[in-house]
């Protein structure tokens, strides 16, 4: 119970301090918003059978994406930097408590961005938003967040050693665009593509939003997408538990 | 060498390694070398999506444009990174003139930017698979590097309002996701409402990349040289702008002690 407790008062700190950084609130959030346009005056403009709301969707869920895996690689950096990481991990809880609310945070600015942009859509394309599950729908967005967050998650203990976090957080940002389905069907890629993309929860995320928003069935895609961030989770914590060992041995936690 | 060209020359290359100092090939390779390909395959697959024009179209206009994040990161560091390291009201107060001093600056970014679009334009076209004729090569080049010169123009407009802001970092990218879109670099310009194809004309990028496609499609250096001289015209108008709004920047500082503000 405590924590939950603890990973709540930390999500919400989190989320304030994210609200305020000019970056991570306000950048991260406008600039999915340009690939969006730029998607959208493509699909609008070619010939193919997929729809504006297609590309609604996919560049909806492109700027969730983007609100996590810029920051995420950073998110035990900025603890590094402000002095705080050595305080937070010497704590006796768990120091996946303190990191996984970090990356779910910026998970939830994704709900801002995937509004925003459907909004965009909406009102400078009149792109009409009609859900035909809505509940499901909404249950969607929120195992994508928990999945995307539980990437991060993974991203930011596996980055730990690597002083240039937040690099490969902003390396991961297309590819994952690319890969997961968001604008270009899996069918459309390479035949050896589409493995790699079953393993990121984006790829079943993106399908359980798009089914439930055009009325088909979302929730296998849902169960595999809620299943695999729980995996990211799960790994995350043995990332951690090893990495935070190894730099409590040689010494090199900050990494100076 | 007269002090102005050492001043330009020897002070552009020292400071551009000084505020890059910390540009390793771990940062380096991934964020120039790579992700420009895959901004590349991306957008040439959402045209395969779409059905909307060729590999090539996306793979021209991404290759040059993403010539962007080079130039415009690069110009707003030529204050940013001078305030960070404590340096800028040391430069600033120098008696050093200003032209070869911020133009100096810009030779090495020019250089950089055209390297990063050259290396994703040959990249890209090996992955893909889009033959480029040979007698293309160095009228592309050419190409490139008016680009680059163009960006690095409104690179040195962005790094004037650097004095005055603190989040450039966000300026840069909404600045990057205006030529993503204007630029006619994955839209094409016919396709997009009449204001924003007229505004494209204004910008950097637009009428490179259009030269750029002209050449890869047989044309010689002299049919696009209309375009290119634009693109110059482009870039200078921006780097003048870009001077006199940083001259003015600087003694705006200067009455209002705010040269330091970060």
């Amino acid at each position: 119970m405590s924590a939950l407790r603890l990973l709540r008062i930390s999500w919400v700190l989190q989320l304030k301090m994210i609200m305020r950084s000019p970056f991570d609130g306000f950048g991260n959030v406008i600039y999915p918003l340009f690939f969006a346009t730029v998607a959208f005056f493509v699909f609008r403009a070619g010939g193919g059978p997929r729809t504006l709301l297609y590309a609604s969707l996919g560049a909806a869920v492109m700027g969730m994406w983007s609100s996590v895996s810029t920051s995420s690689g950073t998110a035990m950096q900025r603890e590094r930097w402000w002095g705080t990481l050595e305080l937070v991990v010497s704590a006796p809880r768990h120091f996946s408590l303190v990191l996984l609310p970090a990356t779910l945070g910026l998970a939830t600015v994704g709900i801002y961005n995937l509004i925003a942009t459907l909004l965009w859509g909406r009102l400078l394309f009149g792109i009409n938003l009609s859900i035909a599950h809505p509940l499901l729908f909404a249950f969607s967005v929120i195992a994508a967040v928990l999945a995307f967050g539980g990437l991060g998650f993974l991203f930011a203990v596996s980055f730990v050693r690597y002083r240039y976090a937040w690099v490969l957080g902003n390396f991961f940002e297309y590819p994952v665009w690319l890969i997961c389905g968001f604008l270009v069907p899996l069918t459309l890629l390479p035949r050896w593509v589409p493995p790699i993309s079953w393993v990121f929860a984006p790829t079943w995320g993106m399908n359980a939003i798009r089914e439930s928003a055009l009325g088909g069935t979302p929730l296998p895609d849902l169960l595999v997408c809620l299943a695999l961030g729980s995996a990211y989770v799960a790994v995350g914590i043995l990332v951690t538990d090893r990495v935070l060992r190894a730099a409590r041995v040689s010494g090199s936690l900050s990494l100076t | 060498m007269t002090a102005a060209a050492r001043l330009f020359f020897v002070g552009g290359i020292t400071s551009f390694r000084a505020l890059w100092n910390w540009l390793s090939p771990w940062i380096y390779i991934p964020t120039m070398l790579i992700s420009p390909i895959f901004q590349i395959l991306l957008f040439a697959y959402i045209g395969r999506s779409a059905q909307l024009e060729s590999d090539e179209f996306y793979l021209i206009g991404n290759a040059l444009q993403y010539a962007s994040i080079p130039c415009l990161f690069a110009m707003s560091q030529m204050i940013s990174g001078e305030r960070y390291q404590n340096t800028l009201s040391a430069i600033l107060v120098s008696p050093a003139p200003r032209i070869p001093l911020f133009f100096g600056r810009s030779l090495p970014v020019i250089l950089n930017g055209a390297l990063v679009s050259a290396f994703s334009l040959a990249a890209g076209s090996v992955i893909l698979g889009v033959h480029l004729p040979a007698s293309s090569f160095a009228p592309l080049a050419l190409v490139i590097l008016v680009a680059a010169f163009s960006c690095t123009g409104l690179g040195l407009v962005n790094g004037a309002v650097s004095l005055r802001i603190r989040e450039n970092a966000v300026l840069n990218n909404v600045i990057f996701g205006f030529l993503l879109i204007f630029t006619g670099a994955n839209v094409p310009l016919d396709a997009l409402p009449g204001w924003m194809s007229t505004a494209a004309q204004a910008m950097p990028f637009t009428h490179a990349i259009e030269a750029a496609r002209q050449l890869a499609a047989g044309s010689s250096l002299g049919d696009v040289s209309g375009l290119l001289g634009a693109e110059l015209l482009i870039g200078a108008v921006y780097a003048v702008i870009g001077y006199s709004v940083l001259r003015w920047f600087e003694r705006q500082a200067r009455l209002h002690a705010t040269l330091e503000r970060s």
